[in-house]
């Protein structure tokens, strides 16, 4: 294993352009530390949607906010996978909840990443689905029983009271959620922000960018899921719901695009020392991530497509095919961008002399094949929890209690 | 009636003495490598570098690295050379090829094209306020009292935030300890009154061991005798490694 | 209160007293007396073996040729510079040797002619100076400066 770190540097170190600390040929932060912000932010993201139906009352969302619920909820139980697998050291891993710096922004995963889990998403599923569960840990169910009567904690009224309560409870949880789902994503915004040793990364926009650039990839992927798992229930699609939330994904994009735009033009207008080299990144080394695919396929098409269907309505097939595909586009887009930021801030020296490159291998725990696996089990998870806890409402017939 | 308001104040004024001093308590934790500071006068170390006198001839790379059990292959160093090379059309040619540990092959730069030429030794600056301090996610990098930025290898989990917070470069991972690894000021060897491994085989005395701030020293003297500047100022993280005779150019 | 907050309260409560329990069993003795980290670690770093014995270990044994260097143009250069680092043999002399470099490119190392070194400094032009001989068939390195 240490000979194929070697021999990769020994590569790398031919493709260096100009001068880089002796030490900067290893590149620190891979392909895995740009999945975990890309996580986080489709957990924050699909967490802001939710709450704009509990909260702020759009209802025209309603059918994905179970949904979106359980994308979050199975994307978080994801994201420390990919910092485990990065650390020197994973078996030492648990001493950021022993001794957390607490100067250390990193040092906030702890905190915020069991916060969350538990104050936020858990709770709130669980105020969620309590009255459900309820009626299907009713006897004569079998294992699913004591399944369920565990998931309830015991606390089994379903009077309307407490059914009140439930519903009361998880719109305050809401509510508390919207800034941790802020906090969640931006911290890790914040740890490449502060870093005033980066020119790449120290900004103050840093966490903001993140954080809407986290809600357009959140937005987005709850609008596909809901698309995928309508097909595959063979359910009517409902347009309003599509309208909407492709409404909002072209809002959203539209700040996000703003801001990103704020910072390249302060960029290039106070042009401080490191611009020479971060211009010559990228032209060259981060041409076709940043320029072509961020850029032009992933944010001005998807802009035009979804903007166009702001003012025109073309028949719903049209539609569809425009909204999926413009998710498509940009959860692509937004994991770009995480590319671009992390990998782009290690792609220059900081003598800001040089150029060096990244290749990401296929095997080892750092290859594209973790990373690709990865990426599948949040999607595997969800699968269980949509069989464990379906969000969608029963066919006629049965109805279910819970808070609408 | 008054009395009562009274008592009931000062009933409240115990919960919040209990908060004070758990607050004191975070604060002395969070703090107290600062407060052991200042409360003992002890030794504060720094180092000096004389780019007038560098000859490029790597010595310095090569004890360090045996000193420190540093790996041989090229990726990793606690210390390295540069060197920088002017030439009359003003373009800046800056290499470092195995950190100048088996010195330098010629530049390119033909000789009636050459302005001016140097040599900078570097390494970890043993900031004064030091960035990778403040990242470290554990506490697995501190300074110590006498102003040493150190690493706990047992402790160190191998985030490498460290690594990307430092200015400078100093930092690696180990590639078979897999912690976070820089130059320590051969912290073993200075506590014990001898010099680091690199100060000990310059042969020309280009880099200067001591505490700068005790005078009649070779340092001190050092620092008295010339204009000194250090690397990245302007981030203020205030090393402590003090350069004679580097153009504003060096980074 | 209603049974969801009671429920609620009463994990939560058992959840932070199971970490702090754990917590305490697993916290670092020494962690914390002198800064955010292990006090022991300071030891760790101080206790590290030496590899250079430095330049006051070798005049103890070898009195004549540090009475020779000692006036000479290499009175600065420590033994360690071309000997290499030499604490094993300080601790074992007969059974641990350290170098004797003898190659023309290790005196090179410092005095074949580089643009970049300062002037003033002794250089040389290794095509024509010593027709590829060992310099130290005329350069004694202890004292270098005798041309035999």
């Amino acid at each position: 294993m240490g000979q194929e770190l070697l021999s990769q540097l020994s590569e790398a170190l031919k493709s260096v352009i100009g001068y880089i600390y002796p030490n900067e040929i290893e590149l620190h932060w891979g392909l895995l530390i740009v999945l975990y912000p890309y996580i986080t932010g489709l957990v924050a993201g699909a967490f802001i949607l939710a709450s704009l139906e509990r909260v702020f009352k759009v209802k025209e969302i309603q059918p994905t906010y179970r949904l979106s619920l359980l994308t979050a909820l199975a994307f978080l139980l994801v994201a420390p996978l990919p910092l485990l697998a990065h650390l020197g050291h994973p078996e030492r891993a648990f001493e950021i909840f022993l001794t957390p710096h607490l100067q250390s922004a990193m040092a906030m995963f702890g905190f915020v990443y069991v916060w969350y889990l538990s104050v936020v998403l858990l709770l709130e599923i669980w105020f969620d689905y309590r009255g459900d569960m309820v009626v299907w840990s009713a006897p004569g169910r079998g294992w699913r029983r004591v399944l369920y009567s565990i998931f309830t904690l015991g606390v089994r009224s379903t009077s309307q009271e407490a059914l009140r309560f439930d519903e009361r409870a998880g719109r305050f949880i809401t509510i508390i959620g919207i800034p941790s789902a802020f906090l969640l994503h931006g911290y890790v915004g914040f740890i490449f922000g502060s870093v005033k040793a980066n020119p790449w990364w120290s900004s103050v926009l840093m966490p903001v960018v993140f954080l809407f650039s986290a809600i357009v990839s959140g937005i987005a992927l709850v609008m596909v899921i809901y698309m995928v798992s309508s097909w595959t229930r063979r359910h009517p699609i409902d347009m309003r719901c599509l309208d909407k939330l492709g409404q909002f994904l072209f809002y959203t994009l539209v700040l996000d695009v703003s801001l990103e735009l704020l910072d390249f033009v302060h960029r290039l207008y106070e042009a401080e020392e490191s611009i020479d080299i971060l211009g010559q990144m990228i032209q060259s080394r981060l041409f076709v991530p940043l320029v072509v695919v961020q850029l032009l396929l992933g944010t001005v098409v998807p802009l035009i497509s979804l903007g166009l269907l702001q003012g025109f309505r073309p028949r719903d097939a049209i539609r569809k095919s425009l909204y999926f595909a413009s998710g498509i586009l940009l959860l692509v887009a937004i994991f770009f961008m995480r590319w671009n930021v992390v990998i782009g801030g290690q792609l220059f020296s900081k003598s800001l002399r040089g150029l060096t490159t990244y290749k990401i291998g296929i095997a080892g725990i750092e290859g594209a094949g973790t990373a690709a696996l990865l990426a599948v089990l949040p999607f595997i998870i969800l699968l269980v929890l949509i069989k464990l806890l379906p969000p969608w409402p029963k066919r006629e017939g049965q109805d279910i209690l819970g808070p609408k | 009636m008054r009395r009562r308001e009274f008592l009931k104040n000062l009933a409240s004024v115990g919960p919040a003495i209990g908060l004070l001093a758990a607050g004191s308590k975070l604060n002395g934790y969070l703090y107290a490598a600062e407060t052991e500071k200042q409360a003992q006068s002890v030794r504060l170390y720094g180092m000096g570098i004389d780019v007038d006198v560098c000859i490029g001839c790597g010595r310095c790379a090569v004890a360090c690295k045996k000193e420190n059990h540093v790996p041989q292959d090229p990726f990793f160093y606690r210390t390295w050379v540069e060197r920088y090379v002017f030439s009359v059309d003003g373009e800046l040619r800056v290499d470092s090829p195995n950190g100048g540990a088996e010195a330098f092959p010629p530049s390119g730069v033909p000789e009636k094209e050459k302005m001016k030429a140097y040599y900078v030794p570097k390494l970890c600056n043993q900031c004064s306020k030091p960035p990778c301090v403040q990242v470290c996610p554990v506490g697995a990098t501190f300074q110590t009292k006498d102003g040493v930025v150190l690493i706990d290898p047992d402790y160190c989990i191998g985030c490498r935030y460290c690594i990307q917070a430092c200015p400078y470069g100093a930092r690696y991972l180990h590639p078979q300890r897999r912690v976070a690894d820089k130059c320590t000021f051969c912290y073993h060897r200075i506590v014990r009154n001898m010099k680091p491994a690199c100060v000990e085989v310059c042969p020309t005395s280009a880099r200067i061991f001591g505490e700068p701030r005790k005078s009649n020293t070779p340092l001190w003297e050092f620092m008295r005798k010339h204009r000194l500047q250090v690397l990245k100022p302007n981030l203020r993280t205030e090393p402590k490694v003090y350069y004679n005779g580097i153009d504003s150019e060096v980074r | 209160m209603p049974a969801q907050v009671r429920r609620l309260i009463v994990l939560f409560a058992v959840a932070v007293a199971g970490f702090l329990i754990v917590r305490h069993f697993l916290l670092p003795e020494s962690f914390g007396l002198h800064g955010h980290y292990r006090a022991k670690a300071v030891d760790l770093a101080a206790s590290q073996a030496f590899e250079y014995a430095g330049h006051l270990a070798c005049p103890e044994c070898h009195e004549e040729v540090a009475a020779l260097k000692s006036p000479s143009k290499h009175a600065e250069v420590a033994c360690e510079a071309c000997h290499g680092p030499s604490m094993s043999h300080v601790s074992d002399p007969a059974q641990n040797k350290p170098e004797l470099p003898r190659a023309r490119d290790r005196c090179g190392l410092c005095h074949y002619y580089e643009a970049s070194r300062p002037a003033g400094f002794p250089q040389v032009d290794p095509a024509r100076h010593g027709a590829r001989a060992e310099c130290v068939t005329c350069h004694n390195p202890h004292s270098p400066e005798m041309v035999q």
